[in-house]
C-alpha cells in the first residue's frame, strides 16, 4: 500500500515506539515536542511539550497511560499520555538520552551522555503508580563504560539491564547488585559505535545495529551471538517483525555526505532481512536521508520509519507480503 | 660441506655436543652475510626480484669515444670544448665529466664519461651527439654507461645461432623446468581456456592493488577464480585482441601473461616509463609508448615508440621524435597524442600500420618494418583516416580550404571536404566523394568491412548551426556505390552510432531534448530502410551485442545507469535495468551476459570463430535443437544447487527452532513471576489477545402500532 506521510516534525527523527495496544505511535525528534498520531492513518493526535532540547527516545507504558522521554536539555519527563500533561521532571548534570520502562512499569532505566568531564551513566528510577508520591531518586545509578551509551533496556524479569554505545560493546549489568556480568566477545562482537537496540516480543533475544554496517542478534540471556546481519551502510536503526521471522535495518552515509551525492547513492532504503537465514528479501524506498528511526507494530502488520529528512513513513503491508515464502 | 646431513646424524652431533634441540631458537640462527652454505634458496620471489631490475643505476652516464687526444696543455681546452657540447643538452652533474688521462704521459685517453642528473638527459645525449663530427677525423661514439658491459660480453668470434627446437606459445624458462621435474614434457596450450567444459568466459578485474582474473560461472551464481595477484600491474591490464594474453604495465616495460591453467609469465618488453600499450589486431605485435618530460621546460616532451614482435620479445622496430611529431591531425588543434599512434590495417593479418603525420599518411609493413616503396602517401591537410577492420583499405578525409569550384559569392571560408578510400598496398584511390560546407566528418566502419558510414555535419545555409547527414559507402559491392542519408528531422543533433556486428542495421541516438530518440536502419539490399524509432529514451551511448541482434541502450553518467535491452529482429524491449551510477558496459565476447561496473573490468577476448557463415545461421535458427542438451545441464545444477541450499536453510531453520523451544521453557518457569511483577496481571501475549465472540442484545426502543385489519 502507498505509505501514509507524516510531517510533523521539524528536525530528524530520532526515535518511534507504538504501545502495546498498537494503535498509537509515538516519536521523537530533534525538534523539542514528542508527538503522537493514530497508528492506523497517521492523523497526528497530539504533541508534549516541556522539553528544552532534542529527545533522543521515549517509551511508553503497558497500559498507554504513561509516556517517559529523555532529551539533550539533561532531563528525562513523565508525561500523561493522555492529556499531555507533565507529571515529573527528573533533572540530570548531562544529556538524558535512553529510557526503557521496566516488566510492571514501576521502574525506568534513563541513561545519560558523558558531558563536561562527567562519565556516562545508567540510572534506575523508581516510578510511583500516582504521580503525586514521585521523587528523582535513583535507586542505582551504574557507571563505566567510555562513551556514550547510546540505548539500554531492561533483561528478564527486570534482573538485568542490557546497555550497548559508543565503545561497540554490549554489556549485560546486574539490576540488584549494579555489577557488570557480562560483555560480548570482542570476536564477534561489533566494530564501530552500536547505534541502536531492540527487544525481540517475548524478550528472548535482541537485535543491535552499529555503524561498522551490520546488525547481530544476541541471546539476551547468555549474549551469545545468534546471527549477523550485513549490509552495505552504517546502521542507524533496527526492528524485528513480531509476527515474521523478519528484520528491518535503517541507515545511509552520513548526514554530513547526503547532500553531495544523489538520493539512489545513500542507500537510504529500510532493508528487510529473513531473520533465521540471514539473507536480504528486499528494500522499502523513500525517504531522502538516512533513516533514524524503525519500529513495528505489535501487530506486525504495518511498520514505520523515521528519517534524518524529519518525516515519519507508515507503511502498512500489501497481503504479498505475508506470503513471502519463509524456507 | 659436501653431504647432507640426515636429521639422525644432526641429532647424533647434538648430543654428542650437549646440546638440547628443541632449546634452540632457530629464528636467531645468522648466518654470515653471502654465505648460504651451497644452499640455493627456493624462495621464487628473491629470485624474481632480482631479474626484474632493469637499470643498474648508471642510466645517467654516457662514455664518449673518438675525442682527439691531447697534451696536458690542451686538456682544458678540450674539455671546454665538450662541456659546451654536453652541458646544451642537459644539466651535467657537478664533477660529472670525468676524462682519464695516461698517467705517464698526462695524454688523454680519446674518451670521457659525463653524468647527467637524469637518464633521460643521457639517453637524448646519446641520440644527438653520437656521429657528431668535431672534425674529419674525430665522429664521436656515444654509448650508455650501462651498455659497455653488454659490448664486453659480445664474443669476438661469430658463432652460429643456436636453433631452438620449436614450441607452441612462449613460456618462462622455469615453468617449463618445474614440469620437466615432473617427468612432463607438457606443450602448454595458450588457448586453453577457450575447452573449458562449462564454454565459460573470463574476465578480469581490478581493484585496489589486487588484479584477479575470474571464471564468470552464472550457473553457480558465483564467479570462479581462476588467478589473482597483488601489484600486479603498475597502471592497467589489457587483454590482447584475441584473449591469448594479458598485458600488464610496469615502470621498467610491459610483460603479457597468459597459459593453459593459470597466468605464467611468457614475456616481457622492456621500455623504462611506459604509458600505454597496444597490441595489433592479430596480436603479433605489440607498441608501446612513453612520453619523457623535456629538461629543459621549453622543449617539447619526447615519445618513444617501440614495436615489439609478442612471441620473441623483439623490437622490430623504434621510433623517437618529439610529442609534436606525433600529434598531428584529428579536428583542431588538440595536444597531446592520440592514441594508438599506429593504426593496424589488413585485418587480423597484422599485414599493415600506419600513422598519420602533416599532410602525409605514412604506411608500414610488417614484413621489412619500413615505409612501403620507401615513402609515404602525400595528402595535404588530412584529418583523419581509418583502416577497414578486415580489408587493406583504409578512408580518409581532407578539407579542401576556399574550395575551386565553389560560386564566387560564396565566402571563403566554406570548407570542401573529400573523402577518398585507398587501396594498400597499391596506394591506390579506390573511390572519393566531394561535400560541400562541412564542418566535421566522423567515420564508422562496419566490422565485416562491408560497409562505411560518414557522418557529415553540414553548416547550414545561415552558417549558425550545422545538421548532420550520413554517406554510407558499399565497400564490397562493384564501383562502392555511396548511399546518401539524412535522418527523419535532419537538425536533430547525433548523439550516437553503431553498426550491427556482422550484420547490415545501425543505430542512431539522435534528438536535441534531454531524452532523445534512437532510431533504427537497414542497409540491406542497397537500400538504407528505416525500421523503427523509440521516441524519448534515456540514452547516450549504443551497445550491440557481438552476436548482433541485440543492443543496450545506455544512459551513461548523465542518465545514472538506465538500461535497455531492446530486441531489434522483433523490435521490442526484452527488459530494463538500472545499474546506478554505472559507467561502463561491457558484453562478454558470446553475447549471453553484460557486465556493468564503475571499476576496471574486462572480459577475456575470444579469438573468431572457425564456423563457416552458413553454419553459424544454421546454428542460430536450430538453437533450440542444440540448446536442448545445455538446457538439461542447466536444470541439473540449479536442482542441484536449490538441494544444497534448501539443506543447508533446513538446518538453520531447525536450530533456531531448537533455540526459541529452549527459550520458551524459560519463558514459561518465570511466568509466574512476571505476573507477579505486574501485580497479577496476566502478562503474556496470548491471554491478552484471545479472540472471544460475545453475543449482546440490546434493546433500542420499543414501539406499538395496531395494524388495522382489512
Amino acid at each position: 500500500m502507498r505509505p501514509i506521510l507524516m510531517k510533523g516534525h521539524e528536525r530528524p527523527l530520532t526515535f518511534l515506539k507504538y504501545n502495546r495496544d498498537g494503535d498509537l505511535l509515538f516519536s521523537c525528534a530533534k525538534d523539542h515536542t514528542p508527538t503522537v498520531w493514530f497508528a492506523d492513518n497517521g492523523e497526528r493526535l497530539g504533541t508534549y511539550a516541556g522539553h528544552n532540547g532534542a529527545v533522543w527516545c521515549c517509551d511508553v507504558s503497558r497500559d498507554s497511560t504513561r509516556l517517559i522521554t529523555g532529551s539533550a536539555d539533561q532531563s528525562a519527563k513523565l508525561w500523561d499520555v493522555q492529556s499531555g500533561t507533565q507529571l515529573f521532571t527528573f533533572n540530570f548534570d548531562s544529556p538524558a538520552r535512553a529510557v526503557d520502562f521496566a516488566v510492571g512499569d514501576k521502574l525506568a532505566v534513563i541513561t545519560t551522555d558523558p558531558f563536561m568531564g562527567l562519565t556516562s551513566a545508567i540510572h534506575v528510577k523508581r516510578i510511583a503508580a500516582d504521580p503525586d508520591d514521585q521523587v528523582g531518586d535513583s535507586v542505582l545509578v551504574l557507571k563505566g563504560p567510555q562513551g556514550r551509551i547510546n540505548r539500554a533496556v531492561w533483561g528478564p524479569l527486570n534482573k538485568t539491564i542490557i546497555s550497548a554505545g559508543e565503545d561497540a560493546v554490549v554489556r549485560i549489568w546486574d539490576t540488584e547488585t549494579g555489577k557488570l556480568l557480562q560483555e560480548n566477545d570482542k570476536e564477534v562482537g561489533h566494530k564501530k559505535t552500536v547505534t541502536s537496540l531492540a527487544k525481540s516480543t517475548d524478550g528472548s533475544h535482541f537485535l543491535t545495529g552499529s555503524l561498522d554496517k551490520s546488525a547481530k542478534l544476541w541471546d539476551i540471556r547468555s549474549l551469545t551471538l545468534i546471527k549477523t546481519y550485513f549490509t552495505e551502510r552504517p546502521v542507524n536503526a533496527v526492528a524485528m517483525s513480531p509476527l515474521l521471522n523478519h528484520v528491518v535495518l535503517g541507515g545511509g552515509q552520513d548526514a554530513s555526505a547526503v547532500t553531495t551525492t544523489d538520493h539512489r547513492a545513500g542507500k537510504f532504503e529500510a532493508k528487510f532481512y529473513d531473520k533465521i537465514l540471514q539473507e536480504e528479501i528486499g528494500g522499502v524506498k523513500g525517504h531522502f536521508g538516512p533513516i533514524n528511526a524503525l519500529a513495528f507494530n505489535p501487530d506486525g502488520k504495518s511498520f514505520s520509519s523515521g528519517g534524518e529528512d524529519g518525516y515519519v513513513r507508515l507503511h502498512h503491508f500489501d497481503p504479498d507480503y505475508f506470503k513471502i515464502p519463509s524456507i | 660441506m659436501a653431504d647432507v646431513m640426515t636429521m639422525e646424524d644432526i641429532r647424533a652431533e647434538a648430543s654428542r655436543l650437549n646440546i638440547d634441540l628443541s632449546a634452540v631458537d632457530w629464528n636467531s640462527v645468522r648466518l654470515p652475510p653471502g654465505e648460504d652454505f651451497g644452499i640455493k634458496s627456493d624462495d621464487e620471489d628473491l629470485n624474481e626480484e632480482d631479474s626484474l631490475e632493469f637499470d643498474a643505476g648508471f642510466g645517467n652516464i654516457i662514455v664518449v669515444d673518438n675525442l682527439p687526444v691531447v697534451p696536458q696543455e690542451k686538456f682544458e681546452k678540450l674539455e671546454g670544448v665538450v662541456r659546451k657540447i654536453y652541458s646544451q643538452i642537459g644539466v651535467i652533474k657537478e664533477n660529472g665529466l670525468w676524462m682519464p688521462v695516461e698517467e705517464d704521459t698526462g695524454k688523454t685517453r680519446g674518451y670521457c664519461f659525463i653524468e647527467y642528473n637524469t637518464p633521460q638527459e643521457a639517453e637524448l645525449a646519446k641520440e644527438k651527439t653520437n656521429g657528431y663530427k668535431l672534425d674529419r677525423a674525430h665522429i664521436f661514439a656515444v654509448n650508455m654507461f650501462d651498455e659497455i658491459e653488454k659490448f664486453m660480453k659480445v664474443p669476438d668470434e661469430w658463432a652460429p645461432p643456436e636453433i631452438k627446437p620449436y614450441t607452441p606459445g612462449i613460456y618462462d624458462t622455469k615453468v617449463k623446468m618445474s614440469l620437466k621435474l615432473f617427468g612432463v614434457t607438457l606443450q602448454e596450450n595458450l588457448q586453453h581456456w577457450l575447452t573449458d567444459e562449462k564454454g565459460r568466459d573470463q574476465f578480469v578485474i581490478r581493484a585496489g592493488s589486487d588484479t584477479e582474473v575470474l571464471w564468470n560461472d552464472a550457473r553457480q551464481v558465483k564467479a570462479d577464480p581462476v588467478y589473482k595477484r597483488p601489484f600486479w600491474t603498475e597502471s592497467f591490464v589489457q587483454w590482447s585482441p584475441l584473449g591469448t594474453y594479458l598485458a600488464t604495465v610496469h615502470r621498467q616495460g610491459a610483460a603479457v601473461w597468459g597459459g593453459a591453467s593459470t597466468f605464467n609469465r611468457l614475456m616481457r618488453y622492456a621500455h623504462p616509463q611506459v604509458k600505454l600499450i597496444d597490441f595489433s589486431p592479430g596480436e603479433k605485435y605489440l607498441v608501446t609508448y612513453s612520453s619523457h618530460e623535456p629538461s629543459n621546460p621549453r622543449d617539447t616532451h619526447r615519445v618513444v615508440l617501440n614495436i615489439f614482435d609478442v612471441r620473441t620479445g623483439k623490437v622490430m622496430r623504434d621510433f623517437k621524435g618529439s610529442a609534436d611529431e606525433f600529434a598531428i591531425g584529428g579536428t583542431g588543434g588538440f595536444t597531446g597524442v592520440s592514441w594508438p599512434v599506429f593504426r593496424w590495417g589488413g585485418g587480423k593479418e597484422d599485414k599493415y600500420f600506419a600513422r598519420m603525420g602533416k599532410n602525409v599518411i605514412s604506411v608500414y609493413e610488417t614484413e621489412t618494418f619500413s615505409l612501403i616503396d620507401k615513402k609515404s602517401i602525400k595528402v595535404d591537410n588530412v584529418m583523419d583516416f581509418s583502416w577497414s577492420p578486415t580489408d587493406p583499405i583504409f578512408a580518409l578525409f581532407v578539407p579542401e580550404l576556399g574550395g575551386g569550384n565553389q560560386p564566387a559569392r560564396v565566402s571563403s571560408n566554406v570548407m570542401k571536404f573529400h573523402v577518398s578510400l585507398f587501396q594498400i598496398p597499391g596506394k591506390e584511390e579506390l573511390r572519393q566523394k566531394n561535400l560541400f560546407s562541412v564542418s566535421d566528418c566522423k567515420m564508422y566502419w562496419q566490422s565485416n568491412g562491408e560497409y562505411l558510414a560518414v557522418k557529415v555535419d553540414r553548416y547550414t545555409k545561415t552558417k549558425k548551426s550545422t545538421y548532420t547527414g550520413f554517406e554510407l559507402f558499399r565497400i564490397k559491392e562493384r564501383d562502392i556505390p555511396i548511399e546518401v542519408f539524412e535522418l527523419d528531422n535532419k537538425n536533430d543533433k547525433v548523439i550516437s552510432f553503431a553498426w550491427e556486428p556482422k550484420g547490415h542495421r545501425f543505430a542512431v541516438i539522435h534528438g536535441d531534448n534531454p531524452r532523445p530518440d534512437v532510431s533504427f536502419y537497414s542497409v540491406k539490399g542497397g537500400k538504407v530502410s528505416k525500421l523503427t524509432t523509440l521516441k524519448q529514451k534515456q540514452a547516450n551511448a549504443l551497445f550491440w551485442s557481438p552476436g548482433g541482434r541485440f543492443i543496450i541502450l545506455a544512459g551513461l553518467k548523465g542518465f545514472n545507469g538506465q538500461l535497455e535491452f531492446y530486441n531489434v529482429d522483433e523490435l521490442e524491449t526484452m527488459a530494463t535495468a538500472e545499474h546506478f551510477m554505472a559507467t561502463d558496459i561491457e558484453w562478454d565476447p558470446t553475447g549471453r551476459y553484460v557486465a556493468t561496473s564503475v571499476t576496471s573490468f574486462l572480459w577475456r577476448p575470444r579469438p573468431p570463430s572457425f564456423l563457416s557463415p552458413e553454419k553459424e545461421e544454421e546454428i542460430a535458427k536450430n538453437l533450440k535443437k542444440y540448446s536442448k542438451k545445455y538446457d538439461v545441464q542447466d536444470q541439473d545444477i540449479s536442482v542441484l544447487l536449490s538441494e544444497q541450499d534448501r539443506e543447508k536453510r533446513k538446518q538453520l531453520k531447525e536450530d533456531w527452532e531448537r533455540w526459541v523451544n529452549e527459550w520458551k521453557r524459560y519463558h514459561e518457569e518465570e511466568k509466574m513471576e512476571r505476573q507477579m511483577l505486574r501485580d497479577g496481571e496476566a502478562s503474556d501475549v496470548e491471554e491478552e489477545y484471545e479472540a472471544k465472540e460475545i453475543e449482546v442484545e440490546e434493546l433500542l426502543d420499543v414501539s406499538e402500532e395496531v395494524i388495522q385489519d382489512v
